[in-house]
């Protein structure tokens, strides 16, 4: 896809646009400081930070609108990482995008860090919402979908939800409401690695069929695999928008992608890497 | 005095208000904006108005969203949902997130009457006390709600509003001073501090002087409508001067306003006291003259419980 299809028509600075080539580099330095920046805080959340690497990549460098320098810039588009327990995705990326240098990224979890165990508004710039406890984003960007649409913006409003949390009741009512009120403003994305803490979606509460669920509640639902930078573009871009429907995309993903030993182990859902461990992944993703 | 009105239609008609005054306050709602009465609001500005149908946590959560866009939203329902169901949500995206959301909870209380114990909601000033940062006015009638609406929206950040179902008579004229953790002393007396809030202030007015009648006892009365922050200085003055504490809510003893100024007294200056209230139970269906009758709550109960007071 090329930069001028999801260029704005409204003065806003245009997204960074990077090719496709760059954004898999830019997944892969995210990939790479999630992995140091766990081992350096000795724990955290691997597996769900890791599949979200090439989505966040996208959203970051590519689809919106936003710009480091002002973070409190009002038209800049929002992003809401609902599964907050993957926040060192949010975090590598922000720190590459700029908005906060990158040694800042190896005080994770560390008393007086702003990078808080789950992503604190309050602290970082460029976190659009305080999350952590699941099923809870979702409501947001509705109520920030609504505010756009109230100061008649073009702000879009990218939330990304987990699959365990699809558990949560809140996301279906905020699911209802999106479509009652006709955000084709919203975009979520359902980050699908199909493993929860104790094991897999199906055997622990099962979600499936979960694109059936959405249609039902009024979404217009993409599905794509989660690692495939142009499907994740195509699926992400504004002319993929259906005209009073909020956007559904189930993005398939692998839970770890990217290093052998954590892709599809349930366990590195909520352990960090150690030494060792972390040594051998920096090596698997490269310099 | 005029006519008994009651503090959610108060509460509707100064949306209305801010409404008119300010473009960005936006009101949600939760299926009962009958009974909160922001459906004055909605009526007069419809594109501002957002129902969330029976979905108190996506409300919270949408409250926030709109917070973090620069709107000021007023979220409606009763007290017992949007505090209590809702309460998690209010802790993280209000709460922690210290966002500028405004949470109107009505029928608070036993008053509420015929519906029973699952919707007199006893316990909303426990749980929103416990969440840092959390503004919490409770006014004493119409008068005191106009000025605490705007007041709420003026300040930045959480606010949880409590409002009544019942009518109430009106205390206050043109001249009555609000100010968000300002105590007002309605009376001055030397006996016994008799604080409350809401509907109980009236009760606390009729029980002094049913004190003076009965004992010759002058008693200092206080609207407490800001129960947190709380007045520290007042409480502490007031017992200080009388010697005695008695406090009044339509709540729980356990974690209201009875407990916030046993905290102040305990640590600043320790006073024989009463607490007036829900005692550690649920209401019932009745009326709600009748459950205030039946579970200790009317002026003689609160004069009774200052004259035992050593």
């Amino acid at each position: 896809m090329s930069k001028q299809e999801v260029e704005s028509k409204s003065s806003a600075p245009a997204p960074q646009g990077d090719t496709v080539s760059l954004l898999q580099e830019r997944a892969r330095q995210i990939r790479r400081d999630i992995i140091m920046m766990l081992a350096e805080a000795g724990s955290g959340h691997p597996g769900g930070s890791l599949s979200a690497a090439d989505i966040v990549a996208c959203l970051y460098f590519h689809i919106m609108r936003h710009d480091p320098a002002r973070p409190d810039w009002p038209e800049r588009d929002r992003f809401v990482l609902s599964k907050g327990h993957a926040c060192p995705v949010l975090y590598a990326a922000l720190a590459e995008a700029g908005y906060f240098p990158k040694e800042q990224l190896m005080s994770l979890r560390k008393l007086g860090s702003p990078l808080q165990g789950h992503p604190d508004m309050c602290k970082v710039p460029g976190v659009e919402m305080t999350t952590g406890s699941l099923g809870q984003g979702l409501a947001t960007g509705v109520g920030m979908a609504l505010a756009a649409k109230l100061d008649k913006s073009p702000r879009r409003i990218f939330v990304m939800i987990g699959d365990g949390e699809s558990q949560e009741g809140q996301i279906w009512e905020a699911s209802m409401a999106a479509a009652h009120y006709k955000l084709d403003n919203l975009t979520a994305i359902l980050d699908f690695n199909g493993l929860q803490i104790d094991g897999p979606n199906a055997e622990v509460m099962a979600v499936q069929p979960v694109a059936d669920k959405w249609k039902a509640f009024g979404w217009n639902v993409v599905e794509i695999d989660g690692h495939d930078i142009p499907q994740i573009l195509h699926a992400l871009s504004p002319d993929r928008k259906a005209a009073g429907k909020p956007t559904m995309i189930i993005a398939h993903t692998v839970k770890g992608k990217g290093v052998s030993f954590m892709e599809g182990v349930v366990d590195f859902h909520g352990k960090a890497p150690n030494k060792e461990q972390a040594e051998k992944a920096l090596a698997e993703l490269g310099t | 005095m005029s006519d008994n009105i009651a503090t959610r239609k108060a509460y509707g008609e100064a949306l209305v208000e801010l409404g008119r005054a300010n473009p960005d306050v936006v009101v949600l709602e939760a299926d009962l904006s009958k009974s909160t009465m922001s459906a004055l609001f909605a009526k007069e500005f419809p594109d501002r108005f957002f129902n969330f149908g029976v979905a108190e946590a996506d409300m919270i959560g949408a409250a926030a969203g709109f917070a973090v866009s620069g709107k000021i939203p007023f979220a409606s329902s009763f007290a017992v949902f949007c505090t209590g169901r809702a309460w998690e949500q209010v802790r993280l995206v209000v709460g922690y997130a210290q966002t500028n959301v405004k949470i109107g909870g009505s029928h608070a209380g036993i008053t509420v009457g015929e519906d029973g114990a699952s919707h007199q909601m006893n316990e909303d000033l426990a749980l929103m006390r416990a969440i840092p940062g959390m503004t919490i006015l409770v006014p004493a009638d119409a008068v005191e709600m106009k000025l605490a609406v705007p007041a709420a929206a003026a300040l930045k950040g959480p606010v949880y509003i409590r409002l009544g179902r019942m009518p109430v008579p009106v205390l206050f004229d043109g001249d009555y001073r609000f100010e968000i953790g300002r105590a007002a002393k309605l009376r001055e007396g030397k006996d016994v501090a008799l604080i409350g809030c809401g509907i109980m202030v009236d009760a606390c007015l009729q029980a002094a002087d049913i004190l003076k009648e009965k004992a010759d006892w002058s008693a200092t009365v206080i609207n407490m409508s800001t129960i947190k922050p709380l007045d520290r200085a007042a409480v502490v003055d007031a017992a200080r001067t009388c010697g005695r504490v008695v406090t009044a809510e339509e709540h729980s003893i356990i974690g209201g306003l009875g407990s916030a100024v046993a905290e102040v007294l305990g640590e600043e200056c320790p006073t024989s006291m009463a607490r007036i209230g829900l005692k550690d139970c649920f209401g019932e269906s009745g009326k709600p003259a009748e459950l205030l009758e039946k579970y200790e709550m009317n002026p003689q109960d609160i004069a009774e419980a200052a004259l035992g007071l050593s």
